[in-house]
């Protein structure tokens, strides 16, 4: 740092202070996105740590083996998948710039969508009505608390699909409905890995026991 | 608040329209609580009165309530911060009255129940309500004028963040006057809170305060973190960001990765009282330990999220008053960033008499004692900024050397405590309480008051009555030691914290010269209320037309004070970690023209809207009104539905008007 105090700003090969004409600040929406799901990984990390710690506290109730139908999980895994991979068309859609490709593959996105809470639905109807509700043991709390959240996020993921449809018939492919459909994608496929883990460190692993 | 009121409204049905909610619940026999509604109440009444009568709601409304300025929301935070800080002290004063005088024969004039009430209400309201106001409003109102951005990354999100908290807020203080607060210490440990021991609303009031409140801190996290990330003005690298956008980086850095444990562990403690589920219960499998673990590893980055952008103010304020770079840059960063780290890897400290074996206990003792190394390494980083420095010994500079010497002392009592074997004698004990409020009082609340004796000048375009930012300052440095140093002599002698009553009464010596120091406390609470006032009064004389009163390293003094709605008319380009300073030595004058018109977010009621369905909801749920918890929710998702469906949510500050601003301020400067 020198002491040349007189030299205005800005005056040929002096150092410049000032951004001159508009300064575009990049787009934070994306990142603040991913740093929000990183967030929301982390209550899932919770409920986790939560369900390895209850996962053997049958209290005397059933085991994993004894509920755990793998066959209707198996189905219901793969109506996530596949939702996941079709929201992927709907954004390879969009990059062409097909609005109707873009609504259509997010529909079908949705449908799988609602497919795997109907499944899931009707297993939590089946465990409750079996006496095996989240109150009955302490495996059993956790296996709810888990699982239900993450339903809890499908369900939300549904209910912003139906919005995010509305808005892409209403504006179309701008700017704005692009960045939304990316977040939602990131949601969508975040929950897809969350039921990866879910699939083989409850389902898997638990209906061994 | 009688314990009569819990027993009696749990074993009571619940009717369908006013859940467990009756005319018992309001505590009108507890002439303490009366006697506080009639206060509030009358003054509540009058501020309505008044504000009504001067016609200030729309300028409230307009201005402050849905502005979406992050130097708005920054004085809002701060605002809420300083009305819970004197409801928290309310219940500290009580305390102390009462330990001092609750000996042998004499009971104190808390009964028991209420007692517990209060020091679990001091707890959360200081550090929920109190402490992380001050930081984010801090944050809020400096981090964008330090690396030269206009807002935040989101600023609507910022609005609502507010908004949120303040409903927090509100439902601990609705606990105060219908129903209960909860009687289970801060951290509400199971199987105490389960709701066998503990059926009262209390415990829901301190569940749903700290969720609704949790989201808006959650998300002021996000926006901060993508603001630093993105924002910062052209040049300005990782390592040319001023100290206290570093810190505030790695506090919202922490805020993001430590908020959702607290959510997830609250929500199963709530699954455990409404849905009768076995997280924490003690039958049918559940573990409570579990939840010991998990509240704490949210809640040791927590004080962390409260100390580091106070670590931060310090560096700017002891560059500043001593005319100097700030000594070691480099190495506070790293120290911050290794603190940050750190603060993950010892939350096990707070519960090494659970018994989880000497192998664990001496890996966190260890963790826990090498968190002294960085913090050390900026206690000698600020000493060397000091030394040979041309030091100006004003208000903020005071409480900073208040805190070095403060929190020394405190940090070395937590190095004490880091070892296991001296833990199990001191766990629970009065010195732990003594260690905490020296780090916390002596840190963050020094911390705090430093910054706004700092900042004052930007935010009003005055600087703050010195006089009585000293008397302030040596009331609150006296009547800190003479507070809390008995309580680390009784901690040794064995005296255990939340205890209302006591025998021996030769300890109560040590309770009444904290209850003096308490007082003291008090009075330089007054002083600094007094201060704002009396430099109100005075602004004229105290008037700062420069906008730079301390000769300022960085960049939030270029501005004019207060800044304008868009803080700077050109994005600054920056050079030097000192840029603001860097940008006096090379001469450098505000532009006169070339200015253009300046894209801003517009002001919106959607944050208040969404908060205040937040306060019914949580309201519903505490008391068990299912179907207004229904009808709030589903409004509550609605509303952010059609709150999407708004894509107008910017325009342009013309450039007239830009230019209008930037010359009344050039005519002040010349």
């Amino acid at each position: 740092m020198s002491n040349t105090a007189t030299i205005p700003a800005g005056n040929g090969d002096k150092l410049d202070f000032l951004v001159r004409g508009e300064h575009h600040v990049p787009q934070g929406t994306l990142l603040g996105f991913w740093i929000y799901l990183m967030s929301d990984c982390l209550i899932f990390a919770a409920l986790f740590a939560t369900y390895g710690v209850l996962s053997l506290n049958f209290a005397g109730g059933p085991t994993g083996g004894d509920l755990f139908d793998l066959k209707l999980v198996a189905l219901n895994t793969a109506f996530l998948l596949i939702s996941s991979i079709t929201y992927g068309f709907a954004v390879l859609k969009m990059q062409m710039n097909s609005l109707r490709g873009t609504i259509g593959w997010l529909a079908v996105t949705g449908v799988f969508g609602l497919a795997f809470l109907a499944v899931e639905l009707y297993e939590f109807y089946h465990m409750i009505h079996l006496g095996a509700g989240p109150q009955r043991s302490g495996f059993l709390t956790a296996f709810f608390a888990l699982v239900g959240t993450h339903g809890l996020h499908v369900t939300f993921g549904c209910i912003w699909l139906v919005t995010l449809l509305l808005q892409l018939r209403k504006h179309g492919l701008i700017q704005a409905n692009r960045r939304r459909v990316f977040c939602l994608s990131m949601f969508w496929h975040f929950l897809d890995v969350i039921w990866i883990g879910v699939f083989t460190y409850v389902y898997l692993m638990g209906s061994m026991i | 608040m009688s314990s009569s009121f819990s027993s009696t409204t749990s074993s009571d049905p619940t009717s369908a329209v006013f859940g467990r909610l009756s005319w018992d619940s309001i505590p009108y026999h507890d002439p303490i609580i009366v006697g506080t509604f009639a206060v509030v109440a009358i003054g509540g009444v009058a501020l309505l009165a008044a504000l009504t009568k001067y016609k200030v709601w729309g300028y409230l409304w307009k201005e402050w309530f849905t502005s979406i300025d992050h130097k708005k929301i920054g004085v809002m935070y701060m605002v809420l911060g300083i009305i819970m800080l004197l409801r928290g002290f309310a219940d500290a004063i009580m305390m102390r009255l009462h330990q001092a005088m609750a000996f042998g024969e004499n009971m104190g004039y808390l009964p028991p129940d209420h007692y517990d009430q209060i020091f679990t209400a001091h707890g959360v309201i200081m550090i929920f309500f109190v402490a992380m106001p001050f930081v984010v409003g801090l944050m809020n109102y400096i981090v964008p004028l330090q690396i030269g951005a206009r807002d935040v990354a989101f600023p609507f999100l910022n609005n609502f963040s507010f908004w949120m908290t303040a409903s927090g807020a509100v439902l601990i203080m609705l606990s105060l006057f219908v129903g209960e607060f909860a009687k289970s210490g801060w951290l509400a440990y199971p199987p105490l809170t389960g709701i066998l021991q503990s059926p009262g609303v209390g415990v829901d009031y301190y569940i749903w305060a700290l969720q609704i409140a949790g989201v808006g801190t959650l998300l002021s996290g996000v926006n901060f973190v993508v603001t630093i990330v993105k924002m910062r003005a052209p040049g300005m690298t990782m390592m040319k960001m001023p100290v206290f956008t570093w810190t505030a980086l790695c506090t919202n850095i922490l805020i993001v990765a430590s908020f959702p444990i607290l959510t997830a562990v609250l929500a199963m403690l709530s699954l455990d009282r409404y849905l009768d589920m076995h997280f924490f219960t003690n039958d049918m499998g559940g573990n409570a330990m579990m939840y010991i673990n998990l509240i704490w590893i949210w809640g040791h980055p927590e004080v962390y999220i409260l100390i580091l952008p106070i670590f931060g103010v310090f560096s700017e304020i002891v560059s500043t008053y001593s005319g100097k770079r700030l000594f070691g840059y480099s190495s506070m960063v790293y120290a911050t960033v290794v603190i940050t780290i750190l603060s993950y890897l010892v939350w096990l400290h707070h519960f090494f008499t659970m018994g989880s074996g000497p192998t664990v206990n001496s890996f966190f003792g260890i963790t826990t004692m090498i968190i002294s190394i960085p913090t050390g390494a900026k206690i000698f980083n600020w000493l060397f900024t000091m030394y040979r420095g041309r030091i100006q010994f004003d208000v903020p500079m005071l409480w900073t050397i208040g805190f070095m010497v403060t929190f020394v002392i405190g940090g070395m009592t937590g190095v004490m405590l880091a070892v296991p074997p001296a833990d199990f004698v001191l766990h629970n004990s009065l010195f732990l309480i003594a260690h905490f409020h020296n780090v916390i009082i002596g840190g963050v609340v020094f911390g705090v008051f430093a910054a706004i004796a700092y900042w004052y000048p930007k935010v009003t375009g005055y600087k703050l009555d010195p006089f009585w930012g000293k008397a302030s300052f040596w009331c609150w440095l006296i009547g800190f030691y003479l507070a809390f140093m008995p309580l680390y002599v009784l901690g040794l002698m064995g005296v255990t914290r939340r205890v209302s009553h006591f025998e021996d009464a030769s300890l109560q010596i040590w309770f009444q010269i904290a209850a003096v120091g308490a007082v003291l406390i008090g009075i330089g609470i007054a002083c600094f209320l007094i201060q704002l006032y009396v430099s109100y009064k005075k602004r004229d004389q105290l008037r700062d037309e420069t906008g730079d009163p301390w000769n300022g390293r960085t960049l939030e003094w270029s501005t004019s004070s207060p800044p304008p709605q868009y803080n700077f008319a050109f994005t600054p380009r920056v050079h030097d970690n000192d840029a603001w300073w860097q940008m006096k030595q090379h001469g450098y004058k505000a532009p006169r023209e070339g200015f253009t018109p300046i894209h801003m977010p517009k002001n919106t009621a959607a944050g208040l809207v969404l908060s205040g369905l937040s306060t019914v909801f949580g309201f519903a749920m505490i008391w068990y009104i299912w179907w207004l918890a229904g009808l709030s929710f589903a409004a509550l998702v609605i509303c952010t539905i059609i709150h999407t469906f708004n894509y107008k949510r910017d325009y342009y500050i013309p450039v007239e008007e830009v230019e209008k601003v930037e010359r009344q301020r050039a005519e002040v400067l010349a």
